[in-house]
């Protein structure tokens, strides 16, 4: 086998692309809420075309289900065309807590199969044109749309409504951790920042005279890579773990996870430089092994695992002095 | 040292005391139970521990043990209280482990001559 699939390199969302005045795209390219006063439904891609987390323009799937089973954009109805029943949904609005920032409550009405994202997305093109949130492919495939449900973080795209707000209660929060910006709009900068900082970057050491790296797939590297790869950044993690709440300069799970893939790979030639990042006063050690990070992944990683194999990795390092 | 390095060890020897002392309180917690039911009067568990080296040097190496293992946990604590370890942490851990280690020994001095250093 050839080469492993990386992740890609963890990039900071710039500053200056989260323009809230306008449309505007996170760094994996989700739409904010467009400004107050500019309501325009054919400006988001629920329902009609839509870009992709690159950019691209996308049209739906031809013979995907119409508007009516998942009535993203439209107005909630059951198959009969009658709202079924309503939630009430309480949803933060402004800043963060102590700068403006309140809960307000809408009503929403209900209808089969809704997921929470949906929900949010009927609040913003039907009651509240300035509500910001962000998201970009619906099917749980980027990681944008993470928020805190009921006080869990939680993909808003890949959670039923009736899964959490069982009673027709819902509130919906921007992830813990994490500056907001607006509404449900976390700034995800620091979160990036960490994966650098834990040097999640690939350092090659092969040029393009070499041949490729010949990787055993069942080899003990691969396995350990294959088990933790598939972080896709959206964060939940990080929402969900207390020593990042403790302790704000802690690494984090996602980005120890990512070092963790990159201490695996072979073909990386910074091993020991990483190992030295992750391994200091806010690194792997930090880690209280709460394991919420592993029960809230929804993408059924652990988090916990690859820390606590960093942890082994560090120390062996350490007494072999490859950390100095 | 740096951070990294010296969290990394940290870790190594807080673990390596965590295994000496799981071993270390079951023993003791059964010796405890056994003489406890046995019947034996504190005279008589005084007379077969004085002079043993055996049980000198098992409750020497739970004492380093408590010694390390304590202080390690302890400086976590202390510097997720105060949001960062400091070099003032690391100073009183350190005082805190001779202190611990200097009681400990003092006991089993005690307890194996019969008389107090």
């Amino acid at each position: 086998m050839t080469g492993l699939p990386m992740s890609p390199p963890p990039g900071r969302p710039k500053e200056g692309s989260l323009p809230l005045g306008g449309k505007a795209r996170s760094a994996k390219g989700a739409l904010i809420g467009p400004p107050p006063g500019r309501p325009k439904e054919g400006s988001l891609p629920l329902g009609g075309t839509a870009r992709s987390a690159k950019g691209a323009l996308m049209s739906p799937p031809p013979g995907r289900p119409k508007e009516g089973s998942l009535p993203l954009g439209g107005t909630a109805r059951s198959a009969k065309g009658a709202p079924t029943s309503t939630l009430s949904v309480r949803v933060w609005r402004g800043g963060a807590e102590g700068a403006g920032g309140r809960f307000v409550t809408y009503k929403v009405p209900r209808v089969p199969a809704q997921t929470v994202l949906d929900v949010v997305t009927h609040i913003q093109r039907r009651i509240d044109a300035t509500l910001a949130y962000r998201f970009a492919c619906r099917v749980g495939m980027c990681g944008s749309c993470a928020m805190t449900v009921n006080g869990r973080a939680r993909w808003t795209c890949r959670t039923h409504v009736q899964t959490v707000a069982g009673d027709g209660a819902l509130e919906i929060a921007p992830l813990a951790h994490l500056p907001v910006i607006r509404d449900l709009v976390t700034d995800m900068g620091e979160f990036f920042d960490k994966w650098a900082r834990a040097k999640g970057q690939f350092v090659p050491t092969a040029t393009r005279h070499d041949d490729f790296a010949t990787i055993a797939p069942a080899s003990q590297e691969r396995r350990a890579v294959d088990a933790a790869i598939e972080c896709i950044g959206c964060g939940v993690c990080y929402a969900s773990c207390d020593v990042v709440r403790w302790n704000p300069a802690y690494l984090g799970p996602a980005a120890l996870n990512r070092a963790w893939t990159l201490v695996n790979d072979p073909r990386d030639g910074a091993h020991n430089q990483r190992l030295a990042a992750v391994a200091g006063d806010a690194g792997c050690h930090a880690c209280h092994t709460h394991q919420s990070c592993t029960d809230r992944c929804p993408k059924q990683l652990s988090p916990t695992a690859s820390i606590a194999s960093l942890k082994r990795k560090a120390a062996f390092a350490a007494m072999t002095g490859a950390i100095q | 040292m740096t951070p990294a390095r010296r969290q990394s060890l940290l870790w190594l020897a807080q673990r390596g005391s965590a295994v000496v002392l799981a071993l270390c309180v079951v023993v003791h917690v059964a010796t405890m139970i056994v003489a406890v039911r046995g019947g034996l009067t504190a005279a008589e568990i005084l007379g077969r521990t004085r002079g043993s080296v055996a049980w000198a040097a098992f409750y020497g190496l739970f004492v380093l043990g408590v010694a390390i293992h304590a202080p390690i946990g302890l400086r976590t604590i202390l510097a997720e209280v105060r949001g960062g370890h400091a070099r003032g942490i690391d100073a009183a851990m350190l005082a805190f482990a001779a202190g611990l280690l200097a009681l400990g020994l003092r006991a089993i001095f005690a307890v194996t001559t019969g008389s107090a250093p």
